[in-house]
């Protein structure tokens, strides 16, 4: 028989599957819907939209940077007690923090924002006393408030679990070599605790991007806040969908930044090609 | 003390019987979320797991779009957008325009950003299955809605539940912005029993707690799912 000598059978056809189908016609709609808001946007396109509220959003822009970097910066300064009594043997330190960590994070955000804007008013006295007051009656510094508190609990949850999930041994062997405990501290445990915080801590910058909107209904002008205003003046759909093209770059510039700060932090464990 | 109870008293002297009501509309939004959510979801993961580049290619949008949205701007851009979308619709056809209902839209919104975290989710469940469970599913001549329905689901959900019960917790929080359009959820009626009262931080506060609440009670929930899917690991 000369069964080894015929050739392989050609590749079977790739026909119109299920899936094939399914992923035309999901693909076909992005591109329909793509075309529509093109088309939409073209058709009342006179470029005054964009002259009267360009530059109103890219300053709304701003504010929602200015809103992100320092409530993350307060936030993270804040985590370090927090995480801190949470890793601590005090019940009282570690009841506090378990209690700071549960309500943030338990709670939505909006609500935390109105408790902190509206709230202070039922302290206004007390706050005036402290002379406080000025700094509460600012929707701006409210809004960083609230979301440093806020962020504060969640970084803390990071710090504490990327700490917890460094062996054992790492402590131990430190001691053996008799290194001082902040040399453990800072050489030994936390840069390896860092490349388990990268990625949750760029979800929580994310998160915060993202949450910062809601400063707009306290009547901040981010970017959320200036769309707001320039779709409730113009009625012009365009207005949102400049905010959903700008949250969405800043949120797609994060993550390939933190991708490549990931492969940088993770070198020494990659597999080099030979 | 006195008299912050008589605020949250039951009729017309205080706000209790309208934050039930506002607690009863969280719940229900997010209990109709969900099951549409899960299934959009696990739709979407079984797109990204195909080998079809182009279904690949689609489900990739939709999570890159709803993931990074804020929920606030993806409310904002189906209640408007459906509104106006709708009248469109219906005026070219000649029919009087309907109005979009903020629950309805509110419904939509949550179940697209659900979906598509949950999506995430399923898909590394996916990948914790071995393709030696397909194989002996195929093997035992199990066609693949069987394959599916017998072998592979049951896993998935075990895997998945952390995760989905986190973006549970999630959702319930996020219920919280349809009060934005007009919804009267808790946090509404908080608000209004805030400003009527003159005691906004104690209404606030009470909001809070009351997610709070809802989240304990949640947990104490999944934990319920959670023991009932891993009851066949008992006998080992």
């Amino acid at each position: 028989m000369t069964d080894a000598a015929l050739p392989p059978p050609p590749p079977a056809p790739k026909g119109w599957t299920g899936a094939r189908l399914a992923g035309h016609v999901f693909l076909g709609f992005w591109v329909l819907a793509g075309f529509a808001i093109v088309l939409g946007v073209a058709t009342g396109w006179d470029g005054t939209f964009l002259a009267t509220y360009g530059p109103r959003l890219i300053e709304g822009l701003k504010v929602t940077l200015w809103l992100v970097f320092w409530s993350l910066s307060i936030g993270a300064l804040l985590s370090l007690p927090i995480a801190a009594g949470r890793m601590s043997k005090s019940r009282i330190l570690g009841g506090f923090a378990f209690a700071w960590v549960y309500f943030f994070r338990g709670t939505p955000l909006l609500a935390q924002t109105f408790l902190v804007y509206y709230g202070a008013g039922s302290f206004s006295a007390e706050l005036k006393a402290l002379g406080l007051w000025d700094f509460f009656r600012e929707a701006m510094f409210c809004a960083v408030f609230t979301f440093a508190l806020n962020t504060s609990a969640y970084q803390a949850e990071i710090l504490g679990g990327a700490l917890r999930n460094v062996p054992k041994g790492q402590r131990e062997a430190a001691a053996a070599l008799a290194l001082p405990r902040h040399v453990t501290f800072f050489k030994v445990i936390l840069p390896q605790a860092l490349i388990v915080a990268l990625r949750p801590y760029g979800n929580e910058i994310i998160l915060m991007i993202k949450g910062s909107a809601i400063a707009s209904i306290i009547t901040v002008l981010d970017l959320m806040g200036e769309t707001r205003r320039a779709f409730s003046r113009s009625f012009d759909f365009e207005a949102y969908l400049w905010a959903a093209i700008l949250y969405l770059v800043m949120v797609e510039i994060l993550r390939r930044v933190w991708d490549l700060l990931e492969k940088r932090l993770t070198r020494h464990l990659q597999r080099r090609e030979e | 003390m006195d008299t912050y109870l008589s605020l949250l008293a039951w009729g017309s002297g205080g706000w209790g019987d309208e934050i039930a009501a506002g607690i009863w509309l969280t719940v229900t939004l997010a209990l109709a979320t969900l099951p549409i959510g899960l299934v959009l979801g696990f739709f979407v993961a079984l797109a990204k797991n195909s080998e079809e580049p182009s279904l690949k290619t689609a489900a990739n949008i939709y999570t890159t779009l709803f993931r990074g949205l804020p929920e606030l701007l993806t409310l904002f851009i189906i209640y408007f957008g459906l509104q106006i979308l709708l009248r469109n619709v219906f005026t070219s056809i000649g029919l009087t325009p309907i109005e979009i209902n903020s629950f309805v839209a509110g419904m939509i919104a949550l179940s697209l950003v659900f979906s598509s975290f949950a999506s995430e989710v399923f898909l590394s469940a996916f990948k914790g299955i071995a393709s030696g469970q397909y194989e002996g599913a195929s093997a035992l001549g199990l066609s693949r809605l069987q394959t599916m329905r017998l072998v592979i689901l049951p896993q998935l959900v075990r895997l998945a539940l952390p995760g989905l019960s986190n973006l549970w917790l999630i959702l319930l929080k996020d219920t919280s912005l349809v009060s934005v359009v007009g919804l009267s959820d808790v946090l509404r009626q908080s608000s209004i029993a805030a400003r009527v009262s003159r005691e906004a931080f104690f209404f606030y506060f009470v909001a809070c707690l009351i997610y709070l609440v809802l989240s304990i009670i949640s947990s104490v929930g999944i934990g319920r799912i959670e023991a009932w899917t891993r009851r066949g690991d008992l006998g080992r």
